[in-house]
């Protein structure tokens, strides 16, 4: 095993398609136009001395190290800020060269602490490098001149240290903080030699630094270090593997000491992320070696008994007993399973596997039943498959970005990193959400518009931009005739023209100025490219599903599909959403979004499984948990959920738990599922298995295997032990055998194999005969269904409304330091940013409420109350007040009511009713969740209680 | 309110809420969108327990919702 390190040409070769041809050291290469001549050498190999150039960044030619001399040319040009040409010959190497060079290092070490042998980068200085390839032997100035070798020490960021005497100011880490990140926290202060880096005045952690890791990975010395590395020495093998946090589904080198992780480092051949990353893939891996990992197989008669540690033969064994003994006792629909999108795809695969062809029903469903599922539904009805249409990459081209419902700078950073960039390239935006998210205005960033519509208006919203470029002629005609279903079109268009969705009509409903709507509408039917992209904003409401078909209409509407550069593009939550939907997670779908009433589909199917498969659909998580309540279900295997957390009117999921006889929790941690759980199966982290992840743009990524799973076994495993104690019989060998039947029996995966997705890095589906190299950008040519259809969305006002008892909105969402549920992040450093939940309430309502900043204040809705501190930001509107979700202890969903997507099931988790005061105590729910926090999680072991 | 009167609200709640979604396109075109999307993703027991309640008197079916529930029943 070895340490990867990807080529670095110093600057980045360039895209065109015109070559030159230029001679380097004797030797012909030929690149792109408008490629350096520092990248054409690396190119053939040959590396010139460089500090201040990396091929994550421009060009800087400030470090005078990469001088080259040029046929025809006066003096030593840097070589990374001078364009290759055709015919040029340049030499990298003579005497002068050299001389010029070790002058150079000369004056860079005479300023440098000589402590190499002790420094954390030693092995890993581009300096040190660099002062070998001159040949430094002495230094003629001395080293008693004035230097910076009392410069200070900034360790306040949790992950990294900045130590300014070892910093040469080549400004790769403030080029990386803006041209990579685009965040702008760092800068050189002062002039000449009193220049150094500086974080805005303040320390990193009281910075605008978000910890992207930008500028330590770019830092060619010890000056900014991960602590891991100053902590435990450098690594000394790695392997490629996935990142398990959201949907961008970064590429991480995991790099190791044994089977121990000495950091992840973003990697530059990932076609996800191309080098870069957030707070969480890069630092927030501590949790998968956590105190708290439970890692031996549990199981209890009942949830008010501790939990007895048992063998994994002895779980699967009593497991598999009670799913026997419920379904005698109660039907064949008496059980059920949630697969989770923090698996892999094979490990959903075998799980909705185990529900199908195990427990004889299709009673298996996946969290994204809680985010995406109108995503599926929406774009399935108007495109045909249930599927964002670009790659990331495509961004690049967008002229105008239609944002909705989506933070993607908390949520998804390393795509937001790469919309700024395109953004401060001269693209325009457009933000639709309530509050004024960081996209709003940043650092080189302002958005065109912004539209601050109330929470539940988006239909309306979508509506009235439409029926403006419907109006105002402003259609894509050519693109309709030829793309679309034309009567459907024509239905639409009459629908969409009714004065009843204009902007001015709707004013009412959505809270925003018909001037900016009818300008947002102009701008996106106008501006060139463009391209949508959305989050949970959009989906978890009771119209969800119209606003994604809304979306689709907008797009078909002005001809905004089937290249590059526009579309409607999801921004998933989790790290496999899309994979755990591909996989036949819905209780009425195969994988590839077939529906199980389909006869040659389930043939097929039964065919290579050898039983007879229901023809029916099964229930969805909250059909589950009704039916629970009702008395008719009784056993549940939750795979990685946390739904106890994460859904809706947690009151009715614990009410539903509780009813069932034998629930099956896997996980890497007891988490609040866990506490009504009979039979708990310990997990294992992504570093501690094989398999793939699909992510937003529906890229299928290799996850590898950098240390053994704590329990003995990988999650795919644990579900094959299960099945097989139930009789059900599942034999793979490896993950690579799952992928294979999934290709066999999935069209849209049909070319996937591990073979090829070593050859090629990765792929996105559809992978098949038709696309051996996968599909960057779908419905190129013909839409997925054949002709795209416009579907009417008429707006339906939410059954959850403010009044006189409630008459502020909640609406929820996610924060940059903190996942999801909180389960992973909660257990690292990260809770120095975001150490417990806020409450976000604008200064009017705050005032008149006598709330001051961080009070305790009461948050009511019709079906319960929580207590948490308050935050007061004019980045709200007055009316609407906003919290995130993953500290349990917060109870956000305590106050989140059964509402839900018309056509889903996805729960309005972004509209509920609430009324906001001061107080001095927890709510009644909070004061039972603390107890039973104890008294359900207690294990009969020597040394006592585990807390979650 | 027992908690089988709440499933039954709740099921009455959720067709309402897919037949007034449904509900813009013509009217043919919408019965049989309403029933096709109930038979395409509500189980065999909640499409019975609805066409039930509609036997029943249908208290709080709206009346788009009421003639795809016939449709389920043949």
């Amino acid at each position: 095993m070895t340490l990867i390190k990807e080529v670095d040409y110093g600057t980045k070769l360039a895209a065109s398609a015109t070559m030159v041809t230029l001679t380097i050291d004797g030797e012909k290469v030929t690149v792109p136009q408008g490629s350096s001549v520092m990248a054409a050498a690396m190119s053939m190999g040959t590396a010139i001395p460089r500090l201040c150039a990396t091929d994550m960044l421009d060009a800087f030619g400030s470090c005078r190290l990469c001088l080259v001399e040029i046929e025809g040319r006066r003096g030593a040009p840097a070589s990374c800020t001078t364009p290759a040409e055709e015919g040029m010959v340049v030499h990298t190497q003579n005497a002068r060269l050299a001389k010029l060079r070790k002058s150079v290092m000369e004056l860079y070490i005479s300023d440098h602490p000589l402590d190499c042998l002790t420094c954390p980068a030693n092995g890993d200085c581009e300096l040190q490098d660099m002062a070998g390839a001159v040949g430094l032997r002495d230094v003629r100035y001395g080293y008693a001149g004035a230097n910076h070798l009392d410069g200070a020490k900034d360790e306040s960021n949790p992950y990294f240290a900045f130590d300014e005497s070892k910093c040469i100011v080549c400004s790769r880490c403030v080029r990386a903080c803006a041209e990579v990140q685009g965040t702008f926290a760092l800068t050189i202060q002062g002039r000449g030699f009193d220049s150094k880096v500086s974080s805005g005045g303040v320390d990193f952690l009281s910075s605008e630094c978000v910890s992207c890791g930008a500028c330590v990975q770019a830092c060619p010395t010890a000056s900014l270090t991960e602590k891991s590395i100053i902590e435990m020495g450098q690594p000394e093998h790695s392997k490629v593997t996935t990142c398990a946090y959201c949907g961008v589904g970064c590429s991480f080198k995991a790099e190791m000491q044994g089977e121990r992780v000495v950091r992840m480092v973003p990697y530059k051949d990932g076609k996800a992320n191309e080098g870069h990353s957030c707070v969480k893939g890069r630092f927030a891996y501590g949790y998968a070696t956590s105190k708290d990992r439970i890692t031996s197989p549990m199981i209890r008669a009942a949830i008010t008994d501790p939990w007895r540690e048992a063998s994994w033969e002895e779980a699967f064994a009593h497991a598999a007993r009670e799913f026997q003994r419920i379904q005698a006792k109660y039907g064949r629909d008496s059980v059920g399973a949630i697969t989770s999108s923090r698996c892999t795809n094979e490990e959903v695969f075998v799980m909705q596997k185990l529900v199908r062809a195990g427990f004889g029903n299709n009673n298996v469903d996946t969290c994204a039943r809680v985010c995406h599922s109108p995503t599926g539904y929406g774009l399935k009805m108007a495109f045909g498959t249930s599927a964002g249409t670009q790659d990331f990459k495509s961004v690049e081209k967008a002229d105008v970005i239609l944002l909705i419902g989506a933070n993607p700078t908390d949520a998804h950073p390393v795509f937001a990193s790469r919309m700024k960039r395109r953004l401060r390239k001269g693209a325009k935006l457009i933000v639709a959400d309530p509050r004024r998210i960081d996209l709003v205005k940043s650092p080189h960033v302002r958005a065109a518009c912004h539209l601050p519509l109330l929470p539940g208006s988006n239909v309306a919203m979508i509506n009235a931009l439409a029926h403006v470029i419907v109006t105002e002629g402003l259609v894509n005609e050519a693109f309709v005739r030829e793309r679309c279903d034309l009567a459907a079109f024509e239905n639409w268009a009459r629908f969409i023209a009714d004065p009843v969705n204009s902007p001015e009509a709707v004013e009412a409903i959505t809270g925003v100025a018909p001037a900016d709507m009818r300008a947002a509408a102009r701008l996106f039917a106008t501006g060139g490219n463009g391209a949508i992209y959305y989050g949970l904003g959009v989906t978890e409401h009771s119209q969800g599903s119209t606003m994604v078909m809304g979306m689709a209409n907008l797009a078909m509407a002005t001809g905004n599909l089937g290249r590059e550069g526009v579309g409607v593009n999801p921004l998933r939550g989790q790290n496999n959403v899309q994979g755990a939907c591909d996989m036949g997670s819905f209780p009425h779908e195969f994988s590839g979004y077939r529906h199980v009433s389909d006869d040659a589909t389930r043939e097929m199917f039964e065919s290579l499984w050898g039983v007879t498969l229901d023809r029916e659909p099964g229930m969805r998580i909250p059909n589950m948990l009704d039916e629970a309540v009702a008395g008719g279900f009784k056993g549940i295997y939750v795979q990685g959920e946390d739904i106890a957390q994460s859904d809706p009117d947690t009151q009715h999921v614990v009410g539903g738990l509780e009813a069932m006889e034998c629930v099956i929790v896997q996980d890497l941690f007891l988490n609040e599922t866990a506490k009504y759980a009979h039979v708990f199966f310990p997990g294992a982290s992504f570093l501690e298995k094989d398999g793939t992840f699909t992510n937003a743009e529906r890229r299928i990524n290799r996850v590898r295997r950098v240390m053994a799973p704590m329990a003995g076994l990988a999650d795919w495993e644990v579900t094959l032990g299960f099945a097989k104690a139930l009789g059900v019989d599942m034999r793979y060998d490896h993950p690579s055998d799952i992928m294979d039947e999934i290709a066999r029996l999935t069209p849209t995966f049909r070319n996937v194999s591990y073979a090829k997705l070593e050859e090629l890095g990765s792929v996105q589906w559809p992978c098949n005969e038709a696309a051996h190299m996968g599909t960057p950008v779908m419905h190129v040519d013909h839409f997925v269904r054949g002709k795209g259809r416009f579907m009417l969305t008429q707006f339906v006002p939410t059954q959850e409304r403010a009044g006189p008892l409630f008459p502020l909105l909640l609406t929820t969402g996610r924060i940059l330091s903190q996942y999801n549920v909180g389960a992973q992040t909660r257990r690292t450093l990260n809770n120095v940013w975001h150490g417990q939940d806020m409450l976000e309430i604008h200064p009017f309502d705050a005032e008149s409420r006598g709330i001051r900043e961080g009070d305790l204040v009461a948050l009511t809705s019709r079906i319960g109350e929580v207590s948490l501190r308050a935050t007061i930001t004019d980045r709200m509107q007055p009316g609407v007040v906003y919290t995130t979700f993953h500290h349990p202890e917060s109870g956000a969903n305590v106050v989140t009511t059964d509402h839900s997507d018309w056509a889903t099931n996805c729960p309005e988790y972004k509209v509920t009713a609430v009324q906001v005061r001061r107080t001095n105590y927890f709510s009644s729910w909070q004061d039972h969740d603390r107890e039973t926090g104890v008294s359900l999680r207690r294990i009969a072991r020597e040394g006592a209680d585990a807390a979650e | 309110m027992s908690s089988a009167s709440r499933h039954d609200e709740k099921l009455v709640r959720m067709a309402n809420q897919i037949a007034e979604n449904l509900g813009s396109q013509a009217h043919d075109d919408a019965v049989a969108a309403v029933a096709e999307h109930l038979r395409a993703f509500w189980t065999p027991k909640m499409r019975r327990q609805l066409v039930d309640l509609a036997a029943a008197g249908g208290e709080g079916l709206e009346p788009l919702t009421r003639e795809a529930v016939r449709r389920l029943a043949v």
